[in-house]
């Protein structure tokens, strides 16, 4: 018998709650199953569970469980099903909409109907906590996101020795690929240029695998696998940067796909959970209408974050001539314990290689 | 479509992009892209939904056409004449 436990959805994660059940005691779940939904700082998360048998002493809903703590026992094939523990009854929500009095003058301000809200509270009843993150469109709650953000963010800066490399792109090769390839399409089936950049960096990444991976334990595990966690910001406030997995072998019209249900669901919740704990790097695109350049902070325990600035119009030298070109500046953050500069500019130089042929993304 | 019917219609994409919006407040000649806080993805998605709303493939071309609430109500209530 085996336990499925609480995932660290992150390296900011203490604890989650389970808010939603997918499988019933005695059910029989598949590797990669989505068994459950569980609530953190990042939205709601479905969770999947790796195992393979029968799941039963599902642990109860609603209640703040730390990282590790057992959800469930799975219970392998062709074993005895495993003996009934009897489960802590979740709160049962009454019918009549219980609110407490700061969650209705909440609700008020801001214009909600309580009536139809699910509550967290005891007994079903609808907590303050509740009305902020039903008014948080995306299904999170910005304050406990903050402070998710500024608990990672400050780890990595305590911890981890950055050090920084930029580099000038000319996009202009990948800039006429992109327009007679969305030329010939409808508008579902075009590409932004944040997905060369994605397949750029992911197979740059194949090349030089120092900057892949984990620093752990004094050690840097690199992983073989690439997971791009992509940035993305959300509407109202906050970053969450969920993985594309595999992407170095994705087309580019898979990664497009890909990216726009990612970012459709970071935004409106349904992230899976290996989405979020299985990054081994992150890439950070700020699109057209943002900064020209960006220096990351690595999200750890990763070793590295590439981030790519607006592509845009500048004087270029080009056979000796000042010519304008459509150029972007990418750089990388990298962690010193893991690698060194000479190893980060193999990266920058690689990416600049993969975009110069664009018809080999 | 006309111009009426076009303005509702991008409305209702927008209002599935950026849900917490008040088009009201945005000008006619105002960049729905700044006005709005669009990035690259939501523009597209945009595209898409006007595209498929008046049953026109936009060519990529005349993004700049639908970068505000007049400029966008003028081509598309036009391209369907």
């Amino acid at each position: 018998m085996a336990d499925f436990t609480m995932p660290a959805l992150g390296a900011d994660m203490e604890t989650g709650k389970v808010v939603e059940w997918r499988v019933k005691p005695g059910d029989m779940v598949h590797s990669g199953d989505v068994v459950a939904v569980v609530e953190t700082h990042k939205g709601a998360i479905d969770v999947e569970c790796f195992l393979e048998g029968i799941i039963d002493n599902l642990a109860p809903m609603h209640t703040g469980l730390p990282v590790g703590s057992v959800l469930a026992t799975v219970e392998g094939p062709g074993a005895a099903p495993a003996t009934q523990v009897v489960p802590v009854a979740p709160a049962v929500a009454s019918t009549r909409a219980k609110v407490s009095p700061a969650a209705r003058h909440k609700a008020r301000t801001l214009g909600l109907a309580v009536e139809h809200l699910q509550g967290s509270g005891a007994d079903g009843a609808v907590t303050l906590a509740d009305i902020t993150r039903t008014a948080a469109k995306g299904g999170f709650d910005p304050v406990q996101m903050r402070q998710a953000i500024a608990t990672a963010m400050g780890k990595s800066k305590r911890e981890i020795p950055h050090y920084y490399l930029t580099s000038t792109i000319d996009f202009g090769a990948a800039q006429t690929w992109l327009d007679a390839w969305n030329g010939a399409r409808q508008p579902t089936d075009r590409l932004l240029p944040a997905v060369l950049l994605l397949k750029a960096t992911a197979k740059a990444l194949a090349e030089v695998p120092q900057l892949n991976g984990f620093y752990e334990n004094g050690a840097h595990r690199g992983s073989s696998a690439i997971h791009v966690g992509w940035a993305v910001a959300l509407r109202g406030g906050g970053l969450v940067a969920p993985a594309i997995h595999h992407a170095n072998h994705k087309s580019l019209a898979e990664l497009m796909v890909a990216l726009r249900d990612l970012v459709q669901r970071a935004r409106t919740g349904g992230l899976r959970s290996s989405e979020l704990t299985d990054p081994t790097v992150t890439v950070t695109s700020l699109g057209d209408r943002g900064a020209e350049c960006v220096l990351g902070v690595i999200y750890p325990p990763q070793v590295a974050i590439v981030g790519f600035g607006r592509v845009q119009l500048q004087p270029w030298v080009v056979d000796g001539q000042i010519q304008p070109r459509l150029l972007v500046n990418v750089s990388l953050a990298a962690d010193h314990r893991a690698s060194d500069g000479h190893v980060g500019g193999q990266l920058l130089a690689a990416i600049n290689t993969a975009l110069q042929n664009p018809e080999q993304l | 479509m006309n111009a009426s019917e076009v303005r509702t219609l991008a409305a209702n994409v927008l209002a599935g992009i950026a849900p917490e919006a008040d088009l009201s407040t945005v000008d006619a000649t105002e960049d729905l892209r700044e006005a709005l806080d669009l990035d690259s993805m939501d523009f597209l998605n945009f595209v898409i939904g006007l595209s498929q709303g008046c049953g026109i493939s936009i060519p990529e071309a005349d993004y700049p056409n639908l970068f505000t609430l007049q400029k966008l109500v003028r081509y598309l209530a036009r391209d369907q004449r």
